[in-house]
């Protein structure tokens, strides 16, 4: 427990010494150490429990083998579909972890204590994101190779293409579900509210990563889904940043 | 109409809730039927009178008609969603001075470049200059309209009103359109279909919308939902958007895209629209005054509770 009081008491820590040498707490340095203290401590967190990876690595692997089993594709078939089916995935499974990332913080008020200290929102925030995008990206290297197994999968193109689109989808969901998941843990029912507030919204950048996949394993370019989801992550990431604060301190 | 609503408790907005609703209640009934009768009957008789009604459509027959009910709720559904981002936008600024004038700034500087652009940039095809530059115009002369007719807290009121009517005109949209596309298209459904998949995750959003408002602590609510309702409205655009490359098979729009529409169907068209929208604003008053009453009732049952001794409690 006393590293899930780390980055509340370093943000006060932090107010202290602005205050001993009269700096700014928007500075940059300051709003980057207390991303980077409350990264770490996600990060070692997950590392000795490993709660969110393992069950979302056991949840993917659950969807790869019962869509296996239900729709037993040949090559080209396996092809269409594979798209949605690995980022329908990756999206349910990153709702498993999205959904701990604040219920973490409720035990012993550190979200109260983060709340009332002059640290700036924002650096949770975006230390949050930076976690989950780890946890998802760390999933998806994990299970690629299994849906490649299970649905033999081969790109009929060049492929790397689909880094770029791991990295910019993964980066919007879980942008996105970040953000709700700040949003719902201050509703009644709290697992059930993230999927339904993220899935509506989510909706036009799993489109884009679906039709992204699709094009780029039959052959086809994939540029248009890929500055539109360059867009999306823009768009939507500037949003919950200037809204983060209103979601944190709503009361 | 709603300003005057907004001194509580006063004796002119009972008298004029009891007096002005039920005169304009009985004038959207009568608008309603009229619209009705000339959308269903090419040649309407009343009272000796001979009205012309919608012409029967060549190839669609007598199926087409829906059209006269489906287009006035999708445009009724739009405009109320429109309000609703725009009111949450201010809820969300107004709690800051500070940011309540840069939003206002950006909001004219907004209005001020879409209808400059709308004439000098060349638009995708299907999109009229006039309808883009008109809508830039809209949004702006909207904000400064509900900035001056709402307060800071009555705002949250209109966007959850908004929210609730226009999820139901959505949802007439969403069941009329398979009416007519089962015996036209010969589907219910087309997946994919850009005006069918954006109209659909607009329901969506606003359905999660209505179920935040739900289910948060009531404190919290006005917060997390104007969150929510801004990111839902910035997501509209690229839905659209990711749409765009692929087919439609939705008949172009009437206004502001490329299709074209017989005058007397315009006509016809527009006469649905005004009872829709009479009634649409009728509903949303009535459920304003609501939902105004029930805040007030919760409110002295906070404060009756506070005040009272619990030792002489029953």
């Amino acid at each position: 427990m006393n590293q899930t009081l780390d980055s509340s008491r370093l943000a006060t820590g932090s107010q202290a010494n602005a205050q001993q040498t009269g700096a700014n707490l928007g500075h940059p340095q300051i709003v980057r150490g207390i991303t980077r203290a409350t990264l770490r401590k996600d990060l070692r967190l997950e590392w000795r429990s490993k709660d969110a990876i393992n069950s979302m690595l056991f949840f993917s692997l659950l969807v790869v083998v019962v869509f296996s089993f239900s729709f037993d594709p040949s090559a080209e078939e396996s092809r269409q579909i594979a798209g949605g089916l690995v980022w329908v995935a990756f999206l349910f499974a990153a709702v498993v972890a999205l959904n701990q990332t604040w219920a973490r913080e409720l035990r012993n008020q550190v979200l109260d204590a983060y709340r009332v200290s002059p640290a700036p929102p924002n650096s949770l925030f975006i230390a949050k994101v930076l976690g989950n995008f780890i946890f998802v990206s760390v999933l998806e290297a994990l299970m690629t190779p299994l849906f490649i197994m299970f649905y033999r999968l081969r790109a009929l193109g060049p492929a790397w293409p689909l880094l770029l689109v791991a990295a910019f989808g993964t980066w919007a969901l879980v942008v996105n579900g970040t953000f709700f998941a700040a949003m719902s843990i201050r509703t009644r029912s709290r697992e059930i509210m993230l999927p339904l507030l993220l899935f509506p919204i989510s909706i036009p950048a799993l489109l884009a990563m679906v039709q992204a996949t699709t094009s780029i394993l039959n052959g086809e370019g994939a540029r248009f889904w890929i500055v539109l989801l360059v867009t999306y992550d823009v768009v939507f990431t500037t949003t919950c940043l200037l809204l983060f604060e209103t979601v944190l301190n709503a009361e | 109409m709603f300003w005057l609503l907004e001194t509580r408790g006063s004796k002119l907005e009972t008298k004029l809730m009891k007096r002005a609703f039920p005169i304009l209640g009985v004038l959207t009934a009568i608008l309603l039927i009229y619209a009705l009768s000339i959308a269903l009957n090419p040649v309407v008789h009343i009272f000796g009178l001979t009205l012309n009604g919608a012409p029967t459509e060549q190839t669609m027959g007598n199926v087409q008609r829906i059209f006269y009910y489906h287009v006035p709720s999708a445009w009724t559904a739009f405009l109320l969603f429109f309000i609703n981002f725009v009111a949450s936008i201010q809820y969300l600024a107004r709690a800051n001075p500070k940011t309540d004038r840069m939003v206002c700034y950006v909001v004219v500087a907004i209005g001020v470049v879409v209808f400059a652009a709308s004439f000098f940039i060349p638009l995708p095809a299907g999109m009229r200059p006039s309808a883009v530059g008109t809508t830039g115009l809209l949004f702006t002369g909207l904000y400064f309209l509900v900035r001056t007719l709402f307060s800071h807290a009555d705002t949250d009121v209109l966007a959850a009103v908004t929210a609730e009517v226009g999820v139901v005109f959505c949802l007439i949209v969403l069941v009329t359109g398979p009416i007519w596309a089962r015996p036209v298209w010969g589907i219910w459904w087309a997946p994919g279909d850009i005006r069918l998949t954006s109209t659909l995750v607009l329901w969506l959003i606003y359905v999660s919308y209505l179920v935040l408002r739900r289910f948060s602590a009531s404190g919290q609510t006005p917060h997390l939902a104007a969150a929510l309702a801004v990111l839902g409205a910035l997501c509209v655009p690229f839905v659209y958007l990711s749409i765009w490359f692929f087919r439609t098979q939705h008949p172009q729009p009437v206004m502001g895209g490329g299709g074209s529409i017989d005058p007397l169907m315009l006509h016809v068209l527009l006469m649905n629209w005004l009872a829709f929208s009479c009634f649409a604003f009728l509903v949303c008053w009535s459920r304003y005054r609501l939902e105004k009453l029930q805040r007030e009732v919760d409110e002295a049952h906070a404060l009756r509770s506070l005040n009272d001794d619990p030792r002489t409690a029953r």
